[in-house]
């Protein structure tokens, strides 16, 4: 009881500090205010808020059932890398195409951001979740991808559908051109380099006016469906879309047409990520990520290994980058600060490190609700950092862990008592 | 001697042979122009102190560090020139010091993991970890895996760890074994049944290199021996003979 006070108590204090500068000196004006009273309200509230949560967690029996999400090894056995029921699936699936049909042209422009982030999480999670390699300068690749269609549209008139397989291989090839020098490294210090190398791409595409035009950036031409265009009147020396199917010509078509392709495009990816898991590249990584030293004594080269992760990850980058391209129809270099970079890192984070349907889940969660919550728009960075910490104590593996198959006796061997260790050797 | 070597030519050349060669990390040198040989079908040991260079010698064998002088053939073909991987997909297999294994991974996926050498089976040793035949020839050796298949390998206890890294590592059937103090905090019994699983491994066609910091045990398993001092190699013979000299008794055998 007093521990619960005292810990209360202690909450208080840091809450106290927190808040004090931040709403007890007001700006307005030239004019600086101190309304003292607001902090010691907010600290009382996170006193009392704290205790009555604690309490109630005791003795609802919240506690335990926290702590056995918690432990490490879940006395639930299971075999099989298990994913989500096919109901939910075939569910999901179904609500993805139903979605611009019941929900609206809204919802499908919030839904064609979800994707693509979804898209950069699921790259993302290659690299981190998988390989074990902590980038913190993944927007460098959707920056390639993004400018693959930029420029590529302004100085050779590439299309969309050449600049998709291009932005995807300019950036695979980028990601190994990082991933060569920082082979030897780990953890910090290639998260460090990697920081580095995001702002390189940034700071370039920046200050090169004369071939990216710099801060005024470029603009990118919306993709044609097999030479139609989503145009009222042809532009690009096509047929617009509306007329070729004798329809009413409406802007809809537009994201439509991207959201569905993404959709296509997102379906493939997890297709592939699920694929990469069970065939041997896949467990390259996380045997890799585990232990290098096992790995090279077993013959595997690390140096591919490494690279195959930078360069996957990095192509679904550039992938995610060209569909930002075409969705802003404007590309500069703001839209790739390092911001973006530690929001996909969040994704993959509050997903839960390597788990697809984790990923997916915080992508969908990270883009959708600052849309819901507009009017909080202030607070969408604070509200990711309180959710960090809520998920540090409540799940410190990500809203979904990466399942393992462990620990299965089967019954009939159960009341067996201990074996011998090694009867092999009488049997010889 | 072993039968393999008598039945074959009058001076066969050796599984290795480790010509002279210096290896060391930076600017600390901790080989001295070693030079060994390993005849097929053999268990060859290699014993020494603390810090004599016993593992940085096995890592070298596999190019991790790189030989800086001399040369190591394996087969009579010069490796002195290959990278880790390409050693290990010659029939090089390294059991490397402290149990490797894979934590995160089940018993049956580790030793999946031992097919990666072999490129062109790694596909199939994946997707039916724990069904094929080789998995069935390690847990004839080691009943204990067999139990354990479906296990996560960081659940398991020491001893059981030790056998899954001996076993991962026989997986790809290497010519060469290469082990790294297998009896590493094992208990004297469990270490024993390790040794002559050691033997059977052997008679099925895979020749042992092992370091040993036991030197009793090794000695009496061993066909050949080395004793290393400092990066230098000061005495060989056969196990029975290092046994009886009074030199490794007093060294290395606390003198009884
Ligand atoms: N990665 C490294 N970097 C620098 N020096 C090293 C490294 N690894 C080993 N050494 C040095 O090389 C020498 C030999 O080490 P090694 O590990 O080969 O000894 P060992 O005979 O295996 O000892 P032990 O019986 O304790 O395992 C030691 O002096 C050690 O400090
Ligand atoms: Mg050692």
């Amino acid at each position: 009881m007093s521990s619960r006070v005292s810990r209360a108590l202690r909450v208080a204090v840091v809450a106290l500090l927190l808040f004090a500068p931040i709403t007890g000196l007001v700006l307005s004006g030239y004019q600086l205010s101190i309304h003292w009273q607001r902090p010691l309200w907010l600290a009382a509230a996170v006193l009392v808020g704290y205790f009555t949560l604690s309490w109630l967690m005791q003795h609802l029996g919240w506690l335990d059932r926290f702590a056995a999400s918690r432990s490490a090894v879940q006395p639930t056995a299971t075999i099989g890398l298990s994913g989500p029921r096919p109901v939910w699936i075939g569910a999901a699936i179904l609500f993805a195409l139903l979605l611009p049909f019941v929900l609206g042209k809204y919802a499908v422009s919030v839904a064609i951001l979800a994707l693509i982030y979804l898209l950069l999480g699921l790259g993302l999670n290659i690299v981190v979740g998988l390989a074990g390699l902590l980038d913190l300068g993944f927007v460098a690749f959707y920056a390639v991808g993004a400018y693959t269609y930029a420029l590529g549209y302004h100085y050779f008139h590439l299309s969309f559908w050449l600049a998709l397989p291009l932005g995807a291989l300019l950036a695979a090839l980028f990601g190994m051109i990082l991933g060569f020098p920082v082979l030897r490294l780990h953890g910090d210090y290639l998260a460090i380099v990697t920081l580095g190398f995001g702002e390189i791409i940034r700071l370039v595409l920046n200050n090169w006016v004369s071939v990216t035009g710099g801060p005024n950036g470029v603009s990118v031409p919306f993709p044609t469906l097999l030479g139609l265009e989503f145009n009222r009147k042809a532009k690009q020396g096509g047929v617009p879309i509306h007329e070729f199917f004798a329809v009413e010509y409406s802007s809809d078509h537009r994201s439509l047409f991207l959201y569905f392709l993404l959709l296509i495009v997102v379906a493939l990816l997890i297709l592939m990520v699920i694929r990469l898991k069970r065939m041997p590249i896949g467990r390259a990584w996380e045997a890799l990520r585990e232990n290098e030293v096992a790995c090279r004594s077993l013959g595997i080269h690390h140096v591919t290994v490494k690279l195959s992760a930078f360069g996957l990850g990095a192509m679904v980058g550039g992938v995610g980058g060209v569909f930002f391209a075409a969705l802003q129809g404007f590309v500069n270099p703001t839209s790739f600060t390092f911001f973006e970079s530690a929001y996909i890192l969040a994704i993959v984070v509050l997903g839960g490190m390597g788990s697809t349907t984790g990923v997916i889940g915080a992508a969908l969660l990270l883009t959708v609700l600052p849309e819901l919550l507009r009017d909080f728009s202030d607070y969408r960075v604070l509200s990711v950092g309180i959710a960090m910490v809520l998920m540090m104590v409540w799940r410190p593996r990500g809203l979904r862990q990466r399942r393992r198959p462990f620990f299965v006796i089967p019954a009939q061997d159960l009341p067996k008592a201990p074996v011998a260790v090694s009867q092999g050797v009488a049997e010889q | 001697m072993s039968e393999s070597r008598s039945a074959s030519a009058v001076t066969p050349e050796p599984l290795l042979r480790v010509h002279e060669i210096c290896a060391g990390y930076g600017a600390i040198e901790a080989l001295h122009g070693i030079s060994l040989q390993v005849q097929s079908g053999e268990i060859v040991a290699l014993i020494g102190a603390n810090g004599a260079g016993k593992s940085s010698l096995l890592m070298s064998i596999c190019a991790n560090p790189p030989a800086r002088k001399g040369k190591i053939f394996f087969a009579g073909q010069d490796i002195t020139v290959l990278a880790t991987h390409q050693i290990a997909r010659l029939g090089v297999a390294h059991v490397p010091e402290g149990r490797r294994v894979f934590t995160y991974m089940t018993v049956a996926e580790n030793l999946a993991m031992g097919l990666m050498a072999l490129p062109e089976q790694a596909n199939h040793g994946l997707l039916q970890a724990g069904g094929g035949a080789d998995p069935e020839q390690i847990y004839h050796l080691f009943p204990r895996l067999r139990e354990r298949a479906q296990q996560r390998a960081g659940t398991l206890s020491g001893g059981e760890q030790q056998m899954l890294a001996i076993g991962r590592a026989l997986m790809s059937r290497p010519r060469l074994l290469l082990l790294d103090e297998p009896s590493l905090g094992l208990a004297p019994q469990i270490m024993g049944r390790i040794f002559a699983t050691l033997r059977d491994i052997v008679k099925e066609g895979t020749t042992i290199f092992l370091v040993e910091q036991n030197a009793n045990q090794a000695l009496q398993l061993a066909d050949r021996a080395y004793v290393l001092v400092n990066g230098r190699i000061t005495l060989s013979g056969t196990g029975k003979e290092l046994l009886a000299s009074p030199e490794i008794r007093k060294a290395y055998l606390g003198g009884h």
